[in-house]
C-alpha cells in the first residue's frame, strides 16, 4: 500500500472536518478524491503531509507512519498546495532552481521525469512566476512538486480555477507520470475529472460517501436517469418539481435528469403532464447515470 | 440602441502597453438572455468585463450597457447592473443581515426598503435561523446564494456573475443555476462566465474568447451543430486549442 | 550546505526584486539621519527680536550691538510702547522681546543694579527657554567685561564645561538613537515580515513538506538581513562622522562587534514575532507598536529615563535599545573599552539567547 488511511478524524474548534475517514491507495495507483469546497479534502491532505494532526485514526505514506516518521515522509513525496504556492517574484527557472537545491537534486538529474511538462513553460523561463497564466501556473508548480522524484503525488485541487484546455493537458501529464511509477492522489470539485481516476472516493461533509472505480460507482446508480428537454428549460424545472411523483430534478447541460420514484415509471405520463403546462418541444428517454449523478443521490 | 438589446459592443478594444487584452469585440446581449461569456485563462474575460461593467476605461470601440455609454456614465452603468464574483462577495465578517445592509445601502435603497427586502430574501432562502449568523462561518455553497440574491437587492436591469460556483458542490450548484433561470425569467439579463462547461450549456447564448477575441458567438444547440461535438466542452476543446 | 546557500540566494532575491522595500531600507537611515541632525535641533540661530530701549543710552546702545551682532538673535525691529508688544508677538515676528528700562547706564552706575526684561514667546517652551538662556550668557558676558575695568575686590566666575560633548550638539545625542531605531525597525520588522510572508503566500506549506530544515529557514531568511544590516550601521556612522563631525573616540571595532550584537538581538525579536503573526500585516503592527514606540519612547533617546516615573523606568530596563543606546554613547563619546560597557554588552547578550529560545520553543513544524 502507499497509502493507508485508518479511522481519521479531525475537528477545528468543535467542527469536525474529517469523519472516521478510511481508505487506502495503491501502489502506482491514480486516486482522486472527489468533493466540493468545505468537504475536508484540503485538511485530508494536509494530515497526509505530516502538515496537521490527526485527532484520531492513524495513516500511513509509502509504509512511513504520518506523525512518527514525518521527517522519512517530507524527503519523499511531493506536494502541490490547493492554492499556487510558489514564489511569485522569482522566475520560473528560479523556482525551478530553488526546490531543486532544497531536495537536494538538480533540475538536470530528473530531467527526464518533468520533461514534458517543462518544454511547454521553458519559453517563458525568465518570466517571474506571478505573471503567469493559470495553466502555466499550475504546470510550474507541478514541475517543481515533481523535481526530486517523489514516491507519491499530492495534488489538491490543481485544477481549481483553471480553463478546460488547461485542465485537460494536465490530467494527461498525469496519466504519464502515473506509467512512471508515482502514486498519485488528487483532489478536484470537478466531478467530470473522476473518470480519468483510477478509483476514487466521493467525499462531503467530512465522510466518504462511496470508494470504488468510476465506472462501477456510476453502474451502481440505483435509478433509471431520464434526460428530459423543452422549448423553457426555466418553466420546465419548475413544472417537474411540482410532479410529484419525481424522485430527484436535476438540470445537467442542455438536460434535466430526471428520476422518477416510482419502478413501473412510464414517460408518457410526464410527457402528458409537462403538455398541460403549457411546455413544447418535449423530449424525455433514457440516459446513462454519470459521478455526479452518484454523487448528488448519495449527498441528497 | 434597440430597446431589446441590453449591452451592445463595437470593437471593443483594451490594450496594456503593447499587449493587447481584448481585440475588437462585437456582440449583442438581449433582455433577459442568459449569457455565457467563456474563454481560457488569460484570454480576456476579465478584462472585458472590467469594461463593461464600468471599471475599466476601453482603449478604443464603443460600448452601451443598459443603455449608458462606458466611456461617459460609468456611475450610471454601475447604478444600474448587479456584480457578484467569486472572490468577493460578501464580508465574512458581518453577519447576514448586515451584509444585506451595507450592500442595500450603498445601492442607495431606502431604509424601509432594505428593511423589507432583507426580510424577503431572508423568507425566500430560508435564513431565519442564520441571519444572525456571521457570513463566514456559513458553508461555500450558502454565501454565493446569498451573494446572489444581494446582488439583486437594486433590481439591476443585468446581472454580471464571475464564476459564481466554482467549487461549490454539485446540489448547491444546480440550485444556484435554478435561481439564474428565475431571475432571467423575470427579465434580468444574466451575463455568466464559468469554468463548467456543463453550465455553459445553461445558457442562450455562449461566446467563446480565445487570444483577446471572441471565436465563437450562438446557441450551445448551434455551436455544437457547427463544430460537430457532442458537448460544449469539445466545442471549446476545439476552439480554444486551435 | 547547498540547500541552505540556495535558500539565501533565493532570499536575496526576493529583497533585490523589492525595489520599494529596499529603497526605504538604505533611503531610510540616510534621511533620519539628515531629519535629526539637521532640522530637528536643540540650538537657536538667527532668532528674531524686537527691541524696547527706553533710556537709548552707551550701555544700552553697547548691550543691544553686542546681542544682536551674535549669529544667534537678528533685531527684527524696534518698539517704542508697551501696546507695541503685544502686537508684535500676535504677529508672529518676533520670538523674543527685550526691555531696557529708564536710565540704565545710570542705574548701572549708580545702583550697581539695572534691569533687562526678557519676554519670550513660549508657545514654544524648548525654544523660548533656550533664547533666555543665550540672552543670559551674553548679559553675563557683558558684565564680566565691564567688572574687569571697574576691579571688584571679590569676583566668582563660575566656568562650566561640557563633557564628551562640549558644544552641545544635539547631533550627538540623536546618532546613537537614530542608528538603534534603524537597526530594530530592518532587523526585526523586515525579518517578521519576510518570514509571514512565506506563511501567508502558502510557500510555507511547501518548506515545511521538504527536507529543508526549519532551522535552516530560519537562519536562511535572518542571514541577508544581518547583511543589509550591518550596512546601514555602517553608512549612519559614516555620516555622522563626516557630515556631522560626530566623534568615534572609542573603538570602531568594539562599535562594529556592539552593532552586530544588537542586530542579532533585534533579528531574534524579529523571529518571535512571525511566530506569533499570521499575515505581514500582524507583523508589521506588532513590530511598529511593540518595538518602535518603546524604543522611541522609553530607551532614553528622546525622554530621559531618570525623569520618568518609576513604573516606566523599570519597563526601560527590558528593552534593549536603552542598553544599546548606552553602549553606543559610551564608545563614540566617552570612548570607553569593554570593561565599562561589559555588563550591558551582557543583558543584551542574555536577551538575545531568551528570544532566541522562545522563538525555537514557538516555531512550527507543523500548520498548528
Amino acid at each position: 500500500m502507499s497509502i493507508s488511511v485508518q479511522h481519521i478524524s479531525k475537528s477545528f474548534k468543535e467542527i469536525p472536518a474529517l469523519r472516521d475517514i478510511s481508505f487506502e491507495v495503491k501502489e502506482g495507483e491514480l486516486f482522486g478524491l472527489i468533493g466540493p469546497d468545505g468537504a475536508g479534502k484540503t485538511t485530508l491532505f494536509r494530515i497526509l503531509t505530516t502538515l496537521l494532526f490527526a485527532d484520531k485514526g492513524t495513516a500511513t505514506v509509502a509504509g512511513n507512519d504520518v506523525v512518527a516518521d514525518y521527517k522519512q515522509i517530507r524527503n519523499s513525496v511531493g506536494y502541490m498546495p490547493g492554492r499556487f504556492s510558489l514564489y511569485q517574484d522569482l522566475t520560473v527557472e528560479e523556482n525551478l532552481t530553488f526546490f531543486a537545491t532544497i531536495f537536494g537534486t538538480t533540475l538536470e538529474e530528473n530531467y527526464d521525469l518533468i520533461k514534458d511538462i517543462y518544454v511547454q513553460i521553458e519559453p517563458f523561463k525568465t518570466r517571474r512566476a506571478g505573471k503567469l497564466s493559470g495553466g502555466m501556473k499550475q504546470k510550474l508548480a507541478l514541475s517543481c512538486s515533481l523535481i526530486h522524484k517523489p514516491k507519491v503525488l499530492f495534488l489538491d485541487e490543481p485544477t481549481t480555477g483553471v480553463d478546460p484546455v488547461s485542465r485537460k493537458e494536465f490530467w494527461e501529464m498525469l496519466k504519464r507520470l502515473q506509467k512512471k511509477g508515482i502514486t498519485i492522489l488528487v483532489s478536484t470539485p470537478y466531478m467530470d475529472e473522476a473518470a480519468l481516476c483510477d478509483r476514487i472516493a466521493l467525499i462531503q461533509d467530512g465522510k466518504i460517501l462511496q470508494i470504488d472505480t468510476p465506472e462501477t460507482i456510476a453502474n451502481q446508480f440505483p435509478k433509471k436517469i431520464y434526460d428530459v428537454k423543452a422549448d423553457n428549460m426555466y418553466l420546465l424545472i419548475e413544472s417537474l418539481k411540482e410532479y410529484s411523483h419525481n424522485h430527484s430534478v436535476y438540470p445537467f447541460g442542455e438536460f434535466v435528469h430526471y428520476t422518477d420514484q416510482r419502478d413501473d415509471f412510464m414517460p408518457q405520463e410526464l410527457t402528458a403532464f409537462l403538455q398541460s403546462k403549457g411546455l413544447k418541444n418535449i423530449y424525455i428517454n433514457t440516459t446513462q447515470a454519470t459521478i455526479e449523478d452518484a454523487f448528488m443521490e448519495l449527498a441528497k | 440602441m434597440n430597446n431589446q438589446n441590453v449591452i451592445e459592443a463595437q470593437k471593443l478594444t483594451k490594450k496594456f502597453g503593447d499587449f493587447t487584452a481584448v481585440n475588437a469585440i462585437s456582440f449583442k446581449v438581449k433582455k433577459g438572455e442568459i449569457f455565457g461569456f467563456l474563454g481560457a485563462n488569460g484570454a480576456g474575460k476579465t478584462t472585458a468585463m472590467k469594461m463593461l461593467i464600468g471599471i475599466s476605461k476601453p482603449t478604443s470601440g464603443e460600448a452601451k450597457v443598459v443603455d449608458y455609454d462606458v466611456y461617459t456614465q460609468p456611475e450610471l452603468i454601475k447604478n444600474n447592473i448587479g456584480y457578484m464574483s467569486q472572490k468577493f462577495a460578501l464580508y465574512d465578517d458581518l453577519t447576514v443581515r448586515e451584509n444585506i445592509t451595507f450592500f442595500g445601502g450603498i445601492y442607495g435603497l431606502k431604509r424601509s426598503e432594505i428593511k423589507q427586502k432583507a426580510e424577503a430574501l431572508i423568507n425566500e432562502l430560508g435564513l431565519h435561523e442564520v441571519a444572525a449568523d456571521l457570513v463566514g462561518s456559513l458553508p461555500l455553497g450558502w454565501k454565493q446564494k446569498i451573494a446572489f440574491s444581494v446582488a439583486l437587492l437594486h433590481e439591476p436591469k443585468i446581472i454580471f456573475l464571475d464564476e459564481p460556483t466554482g467549487g461549490v458542490d454539485p446540489i448547491t450548484r444546480r440550485q444556484f443555476w435554478e435561481m439564474i433561470y428565475k431571475t432571467a425569467h423575470e427579465g434580468t439579463t444574466v451575463f455568466v462566465t464559468t469554468h463548467y462547461m456543463d453550465e455553459a450549456e445553461y445558457c442562450d447564448r455562449v461566446s467563446i474568447m480565445v487570444n483577446g477575441k471572441i471565436k465563437a458567438l450562438d446557441s450551445p444547440t448551434e455551436l455544437k451543430k457547427q463544430f460537430q461535438v457532442a458537448s460544449m466542452n469539445d466545442v471549446f476543446l476545439k476552439l480554444a486549442r486551435g | 550546505m547547498k540547500r541552505f546557500i540556495g535558500f539565501i540566494k533565493k532570499e536575496f532575491y526576493h529583497i533585490f526584486r523589492d525595489r520599494r522595500s529596499l529603497f526605504i531600507l538604505f533611503g531610510m537611515p540616510v534621511a533620519q539621519i539628515m531629519l535629526f541632525g539637521f532640522a530637528i535641533t536643540n540650538e537657536i540661530n538667527n532668532v528674531d527680536i524686537a527691541i524696547y530701549d527706553k533710556s537709548n543710552d552707551v550701555t544700552t546702545q553697547q548691550l543691544i550691538s553686542k546681542i544682536t551682532s551674535s549669529k544667534y538673535f537678528t533685531n527684527k525691529q524696534r518698539i517704542h510702547n508697551e501696546a507695541e508688544i503685544e502686537s508684535v508677538f500676535k504677529k508672529g515676528k518676533v520670538k523674543a522681546v527685550l526691555i531696557f528700562e529708564k536710565d540704565f547706564d545710570k542705574k548701572l552706575t549708580k545702583n550697581h543694579q539695572a534691569t533687562v526684561q526678557i519676554i519670550t514667546d513660549a508657545t514654544d517652551p524648548n525654544t523660548a527657554n533656550t533664547i533666555s538662556n543665550y540672552v543670559n550668557s551674553i548679559l553675563k558676558n557683558y558684565q564680566q567685561e565691564k567688572n574687569k575695568e571697574v576691579k571688584l575686590a571679590y569676583q566668582i566666575v563660575p566656568q562650566t564645561r561640557m563633557y564628551y560633548n562640549p558644544e552641545l550638539k544635539s547631533v550627538f545625542m540623536f546618532v546613537p538613537g537614530v542608528m538603534t531605531i534603524i537597526l530594530m525597525l530592518v532587523s526585526a520588522m523586515m525579518t517578521s515580515i519576510s518570514i509571514t510572508r512565506e506563511k501567508e503566500m502558502g510557500t510555507m506549506e511547501i518548506l515545511l513538506v521538504s527536507p529543508i530544515k526549519p532551522y535552516q529557514v530560519i537562519i536562511g531568511k535572518v542571514f541577508p538581513y544581518i547583511f543589509l544590516s550591518i550596512i546601514n550601521a555602517a553608512v549612519i556612522i559614516v555620516l555622522s562622522i563626516f557630515i556631522f563631525k560626530m566623534p568615534v573616540e572609542g573603538s570602531l571595532f568594539l562599535l562594529g562587534l556592539e552593532s552586530i550584537l544588537f542586530i542579532i538581538n533585534a533579528l531574534s525579536l524579529g523571529i518571535l514575532i512571525s511566530t506569533i503573526s499570521e499575515t505581514q500585516q500582524t507583523a508589521m503592527m506588532v513590530s511598529l507598536m511593540g518595538l518602535m514606540l518603546p524604543v522611541i519612547l522609553l530607551s532614553g533617546f528622546i525622554f530621559p529615563i531618570s525623569s520618568m516615573p518609576l513604573p516606566l523606568q523599570i519597563i526601560s530596563h527590558i528593552i534593549p535599545a536603552k542598553w544599546f543606546i548606552i553602549i553606543l554613547k559610551a564608545i563614540m563619546l566617552k570612548g570607553v573599552g569593554i570593561s565599562f560597557i561589559w555588563k550591558e554588552t551582557l543583558i543584551i547578550l542574555g536577551m538575545t539567547l531568551f528570544f532566541m529560545g522562545l522563538s525555537i520553543k514557538k516555531y512550527k513544524i507543523r500548520l498548528e
